[in-house]
């Protein structure tokens, strides 16, 4: 259909990826609902939309590749591709502003909590009540912050650099550096979740059982999902700078993971320093 | 506003018509106009649903005591209904007509339908910026809303179904609704959710990037303007819906406690994480209709619309205030004076932008050519009613008197008045001032204005008394009641019947218009219709603007 066109716009053929990815978004959401009712097959039902979701990501996005490739993405389409992404972390940061607001409201309005054997007790309207509340709840162990928080932020401020780095590097020409920067991002992006998966393994508390424990797992938890995906972003650009897909001019897909990892990385600046040190201030340490 | 000199080889551009095949059309649309009419369909479709499930409500509030919900509760289930499962077909219904309006009706009309269809054309593009991503918005509305539908069918606590309210509200929507219906909804949700989100991404992007060359941001179009500012609204409320309602999710199956008190959590924070969304989402309702009703009040009243920047800029400053008033919903929790101070406060100012709109409408009517066909009526009838819902608006607005109006029928009538007489009468403006455009054949204009005056009776005859119910004290959500409401109650009934026969014909002239409608001409409005839409053809080419017009 192209051809007739006096516009530098992007004109797309129909593509089924659309109603695929919906149904299979259907059949994942219904299976997860099967499983929580421990109906049988949940479990298959849930992974099998699951599959056709991320089949339904990878082929989109090939096309959307290919596209590029075809020189369909002509500048005025890439500022499309760039207010799309900023967008698209615009509505992520109002994503984690639920999630920081669950913790403020808990611990900037203390109720009157004891925790004892991984379970909270509110005392709420008992006797010397009022003497209770304080922010972490009485007789919570929390996760020293200048132990491996602190390190988890030297690691993701230290991949910062490194993603900045690789994105010079394919600026001025230079695929070594991009190669070798981009490494870096991701193996410190691995470590990171690798850490993470330690210190939630040694955590004194679980997400049930106490609103500290609630909120510091699903907020951190939720973090650690977009550094899972932000570094498989960053793994599917290295295998296309291999097949040598960007340019020092056209890179959009590199600049999108980049701009992903940052926002990523800032986020778990507000973690480290609301949760980890200010939310666990005076409490005994694990 | 615009003048538009429209490329004369743009038009009746036949070649650039070349339809693809039924199934890639319909299924496979990367075509923001097929897309517009999807949604279109859809909502229609899911109005029929909403709308019949208010009329099983009126039929049950007909007269006091409860008649018909067990019968009902037995033809869901299949067996005797018990009391306790009536009652929660109750909840069942106004759940689900809460949600089916709002999420599956006003929204995928007015944005992804009238949205889809108009923005492109008025701002003279080609089509949106993401056509694939607008149609995963609309097959991510269709599942979201089975996902809705089938949570009709399994338990949801006391009976079939959720019966949270459409609020949600922990802990009735955790601990007090065991089963699965419950979770449905929430991914049902999720899912409309996040076809919002993607859409409010594309509709930012396609007006901030695709104007063509001359149309500045302050020739835009008000009802472009009108969807930016709603575009903003999804992108930054959205997500925080869907914090909340994860939160309800892994509170119900994971054992957290995040609106659980004996567990520390707090089941006020839901209400605020619910209501910094849904205040917005309100807006979201209804500014799109401000937007629809500025072009038809333009267009009959054959003058610009008056103070064009402040109408623009008023939505931006409704937009921005509007997500700082959310607590307003919420005065009887507790809160504390100061609090109830602020938010009554910054309410009020909402009505100064308001106002602004409101008389800028009047003004562009003042000393104009009016000429009265039926988009005009639905116009004229959106502002007078839209006034009476926004004025008792600013009664609620009173944290002090809402302690006393709070879950009274009172809010009901409130927000049916800017809703059902808002929002709807906007959809239907829209409707049929577009109708022509869009499938190149005139509705009866006859049955048209029919259809407008049974409806305004009817709506009135519905939702007026409700005001009366309220201040005497009727609770909201509830299928019995004293028989001292049994008069408003009766008129109430009477007053759906009336807007159902409204309604009705409504079908009727679709029907018309399609069987012996008359052709419509590229623009059947005359002078008074300036925006690019109506430089082309009606229908319009399948692409449009091959080679961007020139704005003046």
């Amino acid at each position: 259909m192209a051809g007739a066109n006096n516009h530098d716009y992007h004109i797309l053929p129909p593509s089924i990826w659309p109603l695929v990815g919906s149904f299979a978004a259907l059949t994942m959401f219904g299976g997860l609902v099967m499983w929580f009712a421990n109906a049988p097959y949940g479990s298959l039902v849930g992974g099998a939309g699951l599959i056709a979701v991320l089949f339904t990501f990878y082929s989109w996005w090939i096309d959307v590749v290919n596209e590029a490739h075809a020189g369909d993405h002509t500048p005025v389409v890439q500022l499309h591709l760039r207010y799309g992404m900023i967008l698209f972390i615009a509505s992520e940061v109002m994503f984690f502003v639920g999630w920081f607001w669950a913790w403020f409201d808990y611990s900037l309005f203390p109720q009157p909590l004891v925790f004892a054997d991984g379970e909270i007790t509110n005392m709420f309207g008992q006797e010397g009540a009022d003497l209770l509340a304080q922010w972490p709840p009485q007789g919570m162990e929390v996760l020293d912050a200048m132990k491996l928080p602190l390190l988890n932020t030297l690691i993701l401020l230290c991949s910062g650099t490194t993603v900045t780095w690789a994105h010079h590097s394919l600026i001025n020409g230079n695929r070594d550096g991009l190669k070798k920067g981009l490494w870096l991002t991701i193996a410190l992006g691995v470590l990171f979740t690798a850490l993470q998966a330690v210190e939630y393994i040694e955590a004194p508390f679980t997400m049930a059982g106490s609103n500290y424990g609630s909120a510091f797992f699903m907020a951190t938890g939720f973090h650690g999902f977009h550094v899972l995906v932000g570094t498989i972003f960053l793994i599917v650009c290295q295998f296309r700078v291999y097949k040598g897909h960007f340019t020092p001019q056209q890179h959009f897909g590199f600049e999108a993971a980049a701009w992903y990892w940052h926002f990523v990385d800032v986020v778990w600046l507000f973690l480290f320093a609301t949760i980890y040190v200010w939310g666990g201030w005076g409490a005994p340490t694990h | 506003m615009t003048t538009i000199a429209a490329n004369p080889a743009d038009h009746h551009a036949h070649d650039a018509d070349h339809k693809p095949a039924f199934f890639a059309r319909w299924f496979m649309s990367t075509n923001h106009k097929d897309i517009g009419t999807l949604y279109l369909i859809f909502a229609i479709f899911a109005g029929i649903i909403g709308g019949a499930i208010s009329g099983m409500m009126r039929v049950e509030l007909a007269e006091p005591g409860v008649q018909y919900l067990g019968q009902w509760a037995s033809w869901l289930s299949g067996s005797e209904a018990t009391w306790d499962e009536a009652l929660h077909m109750w909840n069942v219904l106004i759940t689900a007509h809460g949600l089916i309006m709002v999420f599956f009706m006003v929204m995928p009309a007015i944005i992804g339908g009238f949205g889809n269809w108009f923005v492109p054309l008025m701002i003279g593009a080609p089509d949106m910026a993401f056509p694939r991503m607008n149609n995963v918005s609309y097959w991510l509305t269709v599942v979201a809303f089975i996902m809705l539908l089938g949570s009709t069918f399994v338990p949801g606590g006391t009976g079939l179904g959720a019966g949270t309210g459409w609020t949600v509200y922990a802990p009735l929507s955790t601990s007090g609704s065991v089963g699965p219906a419950v979770d449905m909804a929430i991914f049902s949700l999720h899912l409309a959710g996040a076809a919002s989100i993607l859409g409010a991404v594309n509709f930012i992007t396609t007006i901030f990037n695709m104007r063509a060359p001359g149309m500045t941001l302050h020739k835009m179009p008000l009802f472009v303007w009108s969807v930016l500012v709603t575009a903003f609204l999804l992108l930054l409320a959205l997500p925080v819906l869907a914090a909340a309602i994860t939160m309800l999710l892994t509170d119900r199956n994971f054992g957290t406690g995040f609106f659980d008190a004996a567990q520390g959590g707090d089941p006020i924070l839901y209400q605020h994480l619910f209501w910094f969304f849904g205040h917005p989402e309100v807006y979201i309702m209804i500014l799109p209709g401000f937007g629809i009703i500025s072009q038809i009040v333009s267009t009959f009243s054959r003058k610009p619309v008056f103070g064009y920047l402040g109408m623009a800029y008023a939505m931006v400053a409704i937009g921005v205030v509007g997500f700082v008033v959310w607590a307003h919903h919420m005065f009887t929790i507790g809160m504390t004076a100061n609090v109830k101070i602020y938010f009554t406060a910054a309410t009020m100012v909402i009505a100064v932008p308001t106002g602004i709109k409101i008389f800028s409408w009047i003004a562009t009517m003042w000393g104009g050519s009016i000429s009265f066909k039926t988009p005009m009526l639905w116009a004229m009838g959106f502002i007078f009613m839209f006034t009476v819902g926004g004025v008792t608006g600013v009664v609620l607005a009173n944290g002090g008197l809402d302690d006393a109006y709070h879950d009274t029928y009172y809010v009901v009538a409130h927000f049916h008045y800017v809703l059902s007489l808002g929002a709807v009468f906007s959809l239907f403006a829209g409707f049929y001032y577009w109708f022509g455009k869009m499938s190149g054949r005139m509705l009866n204009e006859f049955l048209g204005q029919l259809h407008f005056w049974i409806f305004f009776i009817g709506v009135n005859v519905l939702f007026f008394p409700m005001h009366f119910l309220g201040n005497n004290g009727m609770p909201r959500r509830i299928p019995d009641y004293n028989s001292a409401y049994a008069y408003w109650n009766e008129i109430a009934s009477y007053g759906y019947a009336i807007m159902a026969v409204g309604v009705l014909i409504f079908f009727i002239n679709i029907a018309w218009a399609f069987i012996a409608g008359r052709k419509a001409e590229d623009n059947y409005w005359g002078e008074g219709a300036t925006t690019l839409e109506w430089t082309l053809s009606s229908p319009p080419p399948f692409h449009q603007f091959e080679t961007l017009p020139e704005i003046k």
